[in-house]
């Protein structure tokens, strides 16, 4: 009772709150009432995968602006009725500012933020929810997978490699599309292998490195020498397997090569595809607290940054003008990238 | 006489009671430990408790787990464990879903577009179990093992059909894949709140009459009385003239047909489409939920309540610092507390019944005499 009573004085005072960041701009004593609530996907903090590149962003904010952040975490199995609840519980608390991570949100932002006018929401992965009061953070993995795909089209030996996708979903199958692209571009006579560990509704895929493990090694019997893994956690399993079998693997989401989590295995990745969640969400967070917040799809791509490939350990340094080459075919539009199969 | 009735209902609430009781004791001794606030995480709750959405969200969340409950216990009843629920409502959802959304739908009167979809989804549910069944009678293959693997081909099957070359469609710009959405003739109205932007699933009524009708069957005619015996004793019921493969292919079906209800509130109350964020694994909640509730109707109704609400005060214990996970905890302890509670109740019962029936007697034989 007593905290619901509190709860609800710091909503209306931070209403008023926001008011003055939207109208006033970037004065610092607004940056210092900046009120962020992020919603994670399941997993949460911690999955060493998509929700803990959201939460770098969110730590680099608020080291640097001194934010007030409120971070909640999904369950497994929860409706979209929860998610909204979720959200609508951040912005009745006087979180003026929210962040939904994941597509799974759609609903929950779309319903939420209709209520909530003076809060400014971003959902990322997803173009779906349009109000004046939401932006859309999304990302083309396809470009990037390209990428990679022409790197390991160009380092394999035998002509076939691998690509295993956490679980079988459409945000998913547009890292396969874009890599199969990029390796039949560089190299039209390669074999690509394609596995995904799970299907939905079960998402264990995108964390179960055993998984990884007996995928990769299935696909480095099969003649691959290297092998994509775009399945967040589960890609460590995919690295294990690749050095015991003195083959090589891609790395996804951020420049797995530095991760200190992979140290171990960091000598047979040869390259990562980059998104980069933090810097879309540090980003939006700068945004509101300039008063510049603007609605509407952002897509991170080659052109803009946000998705690129990483060149950390040097593997690749002989094919990099070749890969670059593609990148700057890309960016100039020249080469399309399909996203769907 | 009285007297022990007066006892038995004393000991048939001391179980459900103590176990909460004992659950809430070792929940907090878990907060303490973990450097949360007891008081805090209560304070937490009832606010939540007070809060119009999140009760509505708890009384659908709610209804959904008792269709999910008496599905199982339909299968408890008859010492059948099914742990298929999960699949049978999963792919009853996804394909009334697709039928519910296609075209020619539309044309239909809305309650003849209501009724199909709810009588396809449990005909798929009963279909999916008949299955297991079928393979319990005519190779004794335990459902145990046969519904499990059931759930795992249930999701590859969903998963094939989930996809624009077949049942689904998918939004430009989105990540999401789902089928057609349900127009609205095909969608069951809500009951407003006032005080919560979410509504109160209309099918909370369907829950009723399944609840309802459960305790008909069972309590009130042949059938109920063919499967509870078999349930107790299959030889019994052997020797009095019960075909026990019927009663396991009809009980089966029963169960599936049930179950194929689970997904229906939220299809054709919130979601309108089957997509990647249709909530999964509500089959291993009923399963908690009927053991909670004792596969009694009304007992389940409790469980579920409590069920819902714990899984939607969640939000606001995260929110005020509390980890959410903590409702996971708790939700296990109490299981196994209500588990562990009723066996001791019971032994202490069936002492208590026989030491007054010693008395009786004249003389009073304690339980060691007895099994010596």
């Amino acid at each position: 009772m007593a905290l619901g009573l509190t709860l609800a004085a710091c909503g209306s005072k931070n209403d008023s709150g926001s008011g003055g960041t939207t109208t006033g701009g970037g004065t610092s004593q607004a940056a210092a009432k900046l009120k962020i609530g992020l919603a994670y996907d399941i997993g949460g903090r911690g999955d060493q995968s998509f929700n803990d590149s959201a939460a770098r962003g969110l730590d680099k904010a608020k080291s640097e602006f001194g934010i007030d952040v409120k971070e909640l975490e999904a369950a497994a199995g929860e409706t979209d009725a929860q998610k909204e609840d979720r959200l609508r519980q951040l912005a009745e608390g006087g979180y003026t500012t929210i962040i939904a991570v994941g597509f799974a949100y759609e609903t929950a932002v779309e319903k939420t933020a209709k209520d909530f006018p003076e809060v400014k929401f971003a959902i990322i992965d997803s173009a779906g929810p349009s109000a004046d009061n939401v932006a859309n953070l999304t990302f083309a993995e396809q470009e990037g997978s390209f990428l990679v795909g022409v790197a390991a089209a160009l380092k394999s030996k035998t002509g076939n490699v691998g690509f295993i996708g956490g679980v079988n979903v459409p945000l998913i199958q547009k890292f396969e599309v874009g890599f199969t692209a990029g390796v039949k571009a560089a190299k039209a006579d390669a074999t690509v292998q394609v596995k995904y560990l799970t299907q939905p509704p079960d998402f264990t895929g995108f964390n179960d490195p055993a998984k990884g493990e007996t995928a990769a090694k299935g696909m480095f019997d099969a003649g691959a020498d290297i092998v994509y893994a775009a399945a967040g956690g589960s890609g460590n399993g995919v690295f294990k397997t690749a050095k015991a079998n003195g083959k090589f693997g891609i790395g996804v989401d951020s420049d797995q090569y530095n991760l200190p989590a992979l140290a171990d295995v960091k000598d047979v990745i040869i390259t990562s595809m980059i998104k980069e969640v933090d810097v879309a969400v540090y980003d939006f967070i700068t945004s509101v607290k300039d008063g510049k917040f603007a609605k509407g799809e952002k897509v991170y791509d080659l052109k803009a940054g946000g998705i690129d490939y990483a060149t950390s350990g040097g593997k690749i340094d002989d094919i990099k003008s070749k890969i670059d080459e593609y990148k700057a075919k890309i960016t100039s539009g020249e080469i399309k990238v399909p996203s769907t199969k | 006489m009285r007297n022990l009735t007066a006892r038995s209902v004393l000991l048939g609430l001391a179980a459900p009671l103590g176990a909460l009781v004992f659950a809430a004791l070792v929940c907090g001794i878990i907060l303490a430990a973990t450097g949360n606030s007891p008081i805090d995480t209560v304070d937490a709750m009832a606010t939540a408790a007070q809060r119009p959405r999140t009760l509505v969200n708890s009384l659908n969340s709610a209804t959904v787990y008792y269709l999910a409950a008496v599905a199982v216990a339909i299968g408890f009843r008859m010492k059948l464990f099914n742990i298929g629920v999960d699949g049978q409502y999963r792919l009853a959802a996804m394909l009334s879903a697709a039928l519910a959304g296609a075209a020619f739908m539309d044309n239909l009167p809305s309650f003849l577009r209501i009724a199909l979809t709810i009588g396809v989804a449990m005909l798929v549910g009963a279909g999916w179990a008949g299955l297991a069944a079928l393979l319990k009678v005519t190779r004794g293959v335990s459902e145990v093992i046969s519904t499990i693997m059931l759930n795992a081909i249930a999701t590859y099957l969903v998963s094939y059909l989930l996809n624009p070359a077949r049942l689904a469609e998918t939004t430009p710009g989105s990540n999401n894949i789902g089928t057609a959405k349900i127009t609205e003739g095909g969608q069951v109205p809500g009951i407003e709140v006032s005080g919560s932007s979410t509504k109160v699933f209309g099918l909370v009524v369907l829950a009723a009459v399944v609840g309802f009708v459960y305790w008909f069957v069972l309590s009130r005619t042949k059938f109920g009385f063919e499967l509870k015996a078999t349930g107790l004793s299959e030889s019994a019921a052997v020797a009095s003239g019960v075909s026990v493969k019927k009663m396991v292919v009809i009980s089966m079906l029963l169960s599936g047909a049930v179950a194929g209800l689970v997904g229906m509130p939220q299809l054709l109350g919130s979601s309108y489409t089957y997509s990647l964020d249709f909530p999964p694994g509500l089959g291993f909640v009923g399963i908690a939920v009927a053991l909670l509730g004792r596969n009694h109707p009304v007992g389940m109704m409790v469980a579920a309540l409590l069920w819902g609400f714990l899984d939607n005060a969640a939000n606001a214990l995260d929110i005020s610092g509390v980890p959410r996970e903590i409702v996971l905890i708790m939700q296990g302890v109490i299981v196994l507390s209500v588990v562990v509670a009723y066996e001791l109740v019971r032994r202490y019962r069936v002492r208590a019944e026989q030491q007054a029936v010693g008395k009786a007697l004249g003389r009073t034989k304690t339980l060691e005499e007895v099994s010596a």
